[in-house]
């Protein structure tokens, strides 16, 4: 592990009590910390003068399907005067996926989580507007789940070829 | 030196033709699409009106409003979300309107047929088609070939209706 990041992972453990796992060979190099502590690493982050997080690229869900029965959120940080990119993974239950939305830590959260919230129905709590943004308003399924089947028709169009 | 119409007419300045021939020359001659786009496609549409290929020479400029339109080119792929704004939009053209569905996820949905989940699978599905256009995307050329192809079709439209010559020659055999 180079000596860059070996910091970081200090610096991160310190924000919170709770244990995280670093995931092996990942580029960029990421961490995978509890669901409950994500929003205060994540202020953390963005405020602490040693990290200055100031940019969030991307957040992106994953879907491990019924028999594993987890979801993933993986945010994607950087640090403009660092040059560091960081990757946040949280792991969901599949039946209830909630987390805490970083909207009010990064602006560009508010449309990324209502990406995530529309394909997989991950639900990102306090977020100002939880709204579909690709698919209809009243489009039902979340489409990039495993076990989605789309409906035979939607406002009479049929959707199979 | 005279021009080519001078030329030709000069006795008289009288041209006989019929009224179909008349208003298919005109309408053809004249079609106005509608500035519209959803995909890539749309970006070949778009080098279509350029000055490479320059469509303003078949007397086609783009409109920026369906209701000075007379052909939509349908130039892209057709969400189930975009699906009603199509409907729409041609429902506000005045008649006589055609539509081209250009490439192939207007035509049939394209690469998103098997799993596509937000595509309509063809544009015909919703709104009449005129002319089909293949490719993905299609080049220039292609559209071109497709809109001379909806030429073709103008030309030979008729004012009359089929039950309307059936009807005249009943009066004639009576």
């Amino acid at each position: 592990m180079p000596e860059k990041h070996e910091g970081l992972v200090k610096l991160i453990q310190s924000f919170s009590t709770e244990g995280m796992v670093e995931i092996p060979n990942s580029t960029p190099f990421g961490v995978i910390i509890k669901s409950e502590v994500l929003f205060t690493v994540c202020e953390q982050l963005h405020k602490n003068p040693a990290a200055y997080f100031d940019m969030l690229s991307c957040i992106t869900g994953i879907d491990n399907g019924v028999e594993a029965g987890t979801m993933e959120v993986i945010y994607h940080l950087y640090s403009i005067p660092f040059n560091q990119s960081l990757a946040l993974k949280v792991i969901l239950p599949r039946d209830n996926p909630e987390i805490e939305s970083v909207n009010s830590i990064w602006k560009s959260a508010n449309w990324l989580e209502r990406e995530v919230y529309d394909m997989f129905g991950i639900v990102f709590k306090n977020h100002p507007d939880l709204r579909r943004i690709l698919m209809p308003a009243d489009w039902k399924g979340f489409p990039l789940r495993k076990d989605y089947k789309h409906e035979e028709y939607y406002r009479g169009m049929k959707i199979e070829y | 030196m005279k021009g080519l119409l001078d030329q030709q007419f000069e006795n008289g300045g009288v041209i006989i033709t019929k009224v179909d021939d008349l208003l298919n020359w005109s309408r053809l001659s004249s079609l106005f699409p509608m500035t519209f786009g959803l995909a890539c496609c749309a970006i070949e549409f778009m080098s279509t009106g350029s000055t490479v290929y320059d469509m303003d020479r078949f007397g086609m400029v783009p409109r920026a409003s369906p209701r000075q339109s007379d052909v939509m080119i349908v130039s892209g792929t057709v969400t189930f979300k975009m699906a009603d704004r199509i409907k729409q939009l041609y429902e506000q053209m005045s008649e006589p309107r055609y539509v081209i569905s250009m490439g192939s996820c207007s035509n049939c949905g394209g690469p998103y047929w098997q799993h596509g989940y937000h595509v309509v699978k063809g544009v015909d599905r919703i709104i009449p088609v005129d002319v089909y256009v293949p490719g993905c995307p299609p080049r220039p050329e292609a559209l071109i070939g497709g809109i001379l192809k909806l030429h073709e079709k103008i030309r030979n439209e008729s004012r009359m209706k089929p039950t309307a010559i059936e009807h005249l020659n009943k009066k004639e055999h009576a």
